[in-house]
């Protein structure tokens, strides 16, 4: 099936015009020694047997059950709204609105996703969106060092552990120096990386709440970045930012983060959607798409891309990036469900989390052998200790059902025996119930 | 007050080891509607067809070449919040920078305004 | 028409929230809340629905209308592919499974399918390796890039210059940059070609790759492009593909075999996955065998039983992407590689090519052809006849927009004057590209006869011409919060 749907009668036509005496004919071009011969794959299936292999494949995705996931990717309610309205074929099939007069509907999104980006984050713009929360603060960080002119980017150990990666892949270039300053237990280092903070400096980089799930407030951080004359470039989790002080409350030049939970699916770590705001001194530094508001000659309100001189289809190798999309459709997920939940809903959402937590924390943190490893405020997700290696607890758990969390031994030392845990609106206190009583057992026996 | 015009369409008028300097009418209407100029910052060293700073149209962006060896002594900020000074008035009230000459042997090889207009017929 | 946040009404709520089922606990301390909640829109969940309905009414999408924006293959994208993403095992699965202990069973079928899918793209394009992690086609580019620079350094090579011709996607020059390389940029010829002389004067030993788009932007198939290939390799260089136009030669020609030793693919071009106003795509990067060990991101590998698992390669470049990229988007373009098969595959850059050519030939008397020869995938025309009427290619679009068609993309490639750059695709029948031929002749007929009035199109869009410059001049890019 190739979704062709010419003719023999009408291919013989279209070749006349052409002038050619076969299909074939056309590639010639192509010098008899490149041709390859049939494409090595299987000849192509219908729907029916396709859909078939590929639920085969779904159904061996088999997660325990109760999932207390996080880590940076959250599992919150979608209402359907968002599923229907993202789907409507005029949003997904169109491509990026360069002629507007056949894009509004795609550049208003942009343009009320943008506001809603400021308004989380208190910052005077926002882009269209890019890949991811952690490309998103590598571009963050591009930003900073563009303005700056400086190569030095010290960042906190709290920030996510992937997203660091993807840093480092970004900035491996040897005129850049990446200073990483460990955390202290599940908070930040406070005195040594502001004694990191130099004239050399281009970004302070923090995330809030850390990856610990550790909540804080950076406003000394800022400043002393700022005193340096380096940006302060953070990272968010949006939900968090419905009740958390905002980048700019705390001085943030740029924030960027990760849009999934604003209603797009885990979907095994994308597509889903990175946020970047900024102060209005580094606004022309944003790298992508941004779209502004216009007026046709009647005095007609539209809206268009713009600050394109920019972008790479202009200043090709001085763009700002090399991005040249966004991630459009997610960015209209975010906003439907922001617009579905609303004001008062997302801060409900935002509390519900926390107090899901807050209650799980109470209720472990009362197990003899449990440590709860946070010692500042958190805010849906928290670290506990036990006395054997998180590996073995948490396949303890998933064989009564339950993905516990993450494993950090894997990003982290010092903690071998230490579980990062998660909450959203979406665990039923039951389920936590449930979780408390399998770990207590669990414990129980095996001391 | 002399003034002289590089190939790339830069102006300077130079008065001893002083000198204003943007571009010309010929450059501005090439580029058209100016959007937003990046200044230079002042204090900024400048060498003689080096990038002093570029300015933006909606489907362009421009770099604009030192016409001389210097350094950028004010930067035209009327610049920042009117772009569109450029395009009314770009050999005049849309200046770009004022210089500190290092040289003043750097003019020797630049056009005369006579000179430019010739320069601007062969372009036709 | 009005935004969320105009028609948002004191008070009013959408969709109901999860019961609290646990007490409310003492808020956090001052210092770390914001002073005023977020200003999000309150609206009902019907206003929400129409808000977004009405708006999705203003765009022309691939769905309805014909969409021929050259270089981003607007093909028709199946709808299965949704399907298949939104299947529960996949789109509920949280990516950090892959690193937990329950993990190897509850992630072995993405796993597998993400395996296969990878065996297939080397089977299309005769590359050896592929990592599946760029979540874009300019990601893809980086990656590569990042992964050349990898290579040289890994053989104590100082190699600073990327070689790219003037009909290059601006994405090239701009990955290169963002690779911290040098950038030397080589004219085309008359045949639209990149010019063989230049290129070989600036090979030389500081050269660490050219990029070369397959084929290239004007839709010319560069006949030269071994030579491009074995000159690169002699010098020590890599040879890069830009896969972005890979639906022209599908089971015609393999990058791999003409000697490119890193390219990468769009699966939303290529490989049907909807753009989606402008995104998530997907931008895979495959190399040759001797670059396997850069790519980057884990490696999925299959084991004696049949198994799945992760490793880490010993010298990749890192990561690029949180997981395994956009998965989501990769399980459609599966889908749609099994729907097709090979056969399906070859036939769609069969039918891609001739529907290109046929608008060539259709039109190759009412607007100046710059080359005039076999065109590939797409076909190039300059506004230049029209020029001379003072009509731009931007007219010419906008006239389309009233006939219900998308326009071309326009003023790329940047070396073609007022550049109409019209690709097809194969997905479309000759009675639609037909209608667009009359169109097209229309438009060049209305611009001679009367230029001005030609220049007031479209006149039946929700909305005319809008100032670029004053929205440039003048930002306004969020709603002001009262």
């Amino acid at each position: 099936m190739s979704y062709c749907p010419h003719t023999d009668k009408e291919i013989e036509k279209m070749l006349r015009v052409i002038g050619a005496d076969s299909v074939d004919e056309l590639f010639s071009d192509i010098a008899p020694a490149l041709r390859s011969g049939e494409l090595k794959l299987e000849k192509g299936k219908s729907e029916f047997e396709v859909m078939g292999a590929l639920e085969k494949l779904s159904s061996n995705c088999r997660p325990a059950g109760i999932s207390f996931m996080g880590g940076g990717f959250y599992d919150h309610f979608i209402p359907s709204a968002v599923n229907a309205l993202s789907q409507l074929p005029e949003f997904l099939t169109a491509y990026t609105p360069y002629q507007s007069e056949c894009s509004q509907g795609t550049l208003q999104i942009i343009y009320e996703y943008q506001t809603a980006v400021c308004r989380l984050t208190g910052l005077d713009g926002a882009n269209a969106s890019v890949y991811d929360g952690g490309t998103a603060l590598a571009e963050a960080i591009m930003m900073a060092v563009r303005k700056t002119g400086r190569k030095k980017i010290v960042i906190d150990g709290g920030v996510n552990p992937l997203y660091k990666d993807i840093i480092k892949t970004y900035f491996s270039g040897a005129e850049f120096s990446l200073i990483e300053i460990a955390s202290e237990g599940c908070c930040m280092a406070r005195k040594k990386f502001k004694e990191a903070l130099d004239g050399g400096t281009a970004a302070a980089v923090i995330q809030n709440p850390n990856f610990f799930g550790t909540v804080d407030d950076y406003s000394d951080v800022t400043a002393s970045a700022h005193s340096a004359g380096a940006a302060a470039v953070g990272s968010f989790y949006p939900v968090a930012l419905a009740i958390l002080k905002t980048a700019a409350e705390m001085g943030f030049d740029i924030a960027s983060g990760s849009g999934q939970s604003l209603g797009i699916p885990l979907s095994f770590g994308g597509p889903y959607l990175g946020f970047l705001a900024a102060s209005t001194l580094y606004l022309r530094n944003l790298p992508g798409r941004i779209t502004g508001a216009a007026f046709d000659s009647a005095g007609r309100r539209g809206f268009v891309l713009t600050l394109q001189a920019r972008e790479q289809h202009i200043r090709r190798e001085r763009a700002s990036s090399n991005i040249c999309s966004n991630q459009n459709l997610c960015a209209l997920r975010a906003l439907i469900y922001l617009s579905l939940v609303g004001k008062a809903g997302f801060r409900e959402i935002a509390a519900l989390s926390r107090d899901k937590s807050e209650y799980a924390k109470e209720l472990i943190g009362k197990i003899p052998s449990v440590k709860i490893k946070n010692t500042a405020a958190t805010f849906n997700e928290f670290v506990f200790e036990t006395d054997f290696p998180a590996e073995m607890l948490l396949g303890a758990m998933a064989e009564s059902g339950i993905d516990a969390g993450i494993d950090l031994s894997v990003f982290y030392e010092g903690f071998e025996k230490s579980v990062l845990i998660s909450f959203t609106e979406k665990n039923k206190k039951e389920d936590i119930d449930f979780f408390a009583r399998t770990l207590a057992k669990f414990l129980s026996e095996k001391q | 007050m002399d003034i002289y015009y590089t190939k790339d369409h830069e102006w300077v008028k130079v008065e001893g080891r002083r000198g204003i300097m943007g571009i010309s009418a010929y450059a501005v209407k090439q580029l058209g509607d100016i959007t937003y100029v990046e200044l230079p910052e002042v204090g900024k060293e400048i060498t003689k067809s080096g990038v002093v700073c570029t300015v933006e149209s909606v489907k362009a962006a421009s770099d604009i070449y030192a016409p001389v060896t210097g350094k950028v002594t004010e930067a035209n900020s009327v610049l920042e919040s009117a772009p569109e000074k450029l395009n009314e008035s770009p050999e005049d009230e849309g200046w770009i920078a004022k210089l500190e000459i290092s040289s003043p042997d750097d003019v020797n090889d630049l056009m005369t305004p006579d000179k430019y207009k010739e320069f601007l017929k062969s372009l036709e | 028409m009005k935004l969320i946040y105009e028609k948002s009404v004191e008070g009013r709520k959408g969709v109901k929230i999860p019961e609290r089922d646990v007490k409310h606990y003492p808020a956090l301390p001052d210092n770390l809340l914001r002073k005023f909640p977020a200003g999000l829109p309150e609206v009902s969940e019907l206003d929400t629905v129409r808000h977004f309905s009405k708006l999705s009414k203003e765009n022309y999408s691939v769905d309805s209308n014909f969409y021929p924006l050259g270089s981003c293959t607007m093909k028709y994208n199946p709808k299965a592919l949704e399907e298949a993403a939104a299947l529960g095992g996949f789109r509920n699965l949280h990516p950090f499974l892959c690193y937990s202990p329950s993990g190897k069973h509850s992630i072995s079928g993405a796993l597998e399918l993400l395996y296969n899918l990878e065996k297939a793209l080397t089977a299309v394009t005769g590359m050896d390796e592929v990592s599946l992690q760029p979540m874009a086609g300019a990601h893809g580019e980086f990656a590569g890039m990042k992964i050349a620079a990898a290579f040289h350094a890994s053989r104590g090579e100082e190699r600073k210059i990327v070689i790219v011709p003037d009909t290059s996607h601006g994405t090239n020059p701009a990955s290169s940059a963002m690779s911290g390389f040098d950038v030397i940029t080589i004219a085309s010829d008359k045949n639209g070609e990149m010019d063989m002389d230049e290129y070989k004067k600036n090979l030389n030993g500081s050269v660490a790759a050219v990029m070369m788009t397959c084929p290239n932007t004007l839709g010319i198939f560069n006949r030269n492009i071994r030579e491009v290939c074995e000159l690169a390799h002699k010098a020590g260089a890599l040879a890069y593909c830009d896969g972005a136009n890979m639906n022209a030669i599908m089971g015609k020609m393999r990058p791999g075999d003409a000697g490119f030793d890193i390219m990468h693919l769009n699966m939303h071009k290529t490989f049907a996955t909807p753009h989606g106003g402008g995104g998530p795509g997907a931008g895979p990067v495959c190399v040759k065998k001797n670059l396997a060990d850069f790519l980057p991101g884990p490696a999925i590998i299959k084991g004696a039983d049949g198994g799945f698992s992760i490793i880490k390669r010993p010298r990749s470049i890192g990561r690029l992407a949180p997981f395994f990229g956009n998965f989501g988007v990769l399980v459609k373009a599966y889908a749609y590689i099994l729907l097709m098969g090979g056969d399906g595959l070859a036939d769609a850059s069969e039918k891609a090519v001739l529907n290109a050519n046929y608008i060539k030939a259709a039109l190759e008397k009412f607007y100046e052809l710059p080359y005039k020869r076999r065109c590939m995938h797409e076909c190039v025309f300059s506004a230049s006849k029209q020029m001379e009427q003072g009509v731009h290619a931007l007219d010419i679009a906008k006239f389309l927009i009233d006939r219900g068609f998308h326009p071309p993309t326009i003023y790329f490639p940047l070396i073609v004057k007022e550049a109409l750059m019209i690709e097809p695709t194969e997905t479309e029948s000759l009675y639609t590209i037909d209608e667009f031929i009359e169109a097209m002749k229309d438009a060049a007929q209305e611009a001679a006869e009367d230029p001005e009035l030609f220049k007031r199109h479209p006149l039946s869009s929700c909305i005319g011409r809008l100032d670029e410059t004053s929205a440039a001049r003048k930002l306004n890019i969020k709603y002001p919060e009262k």
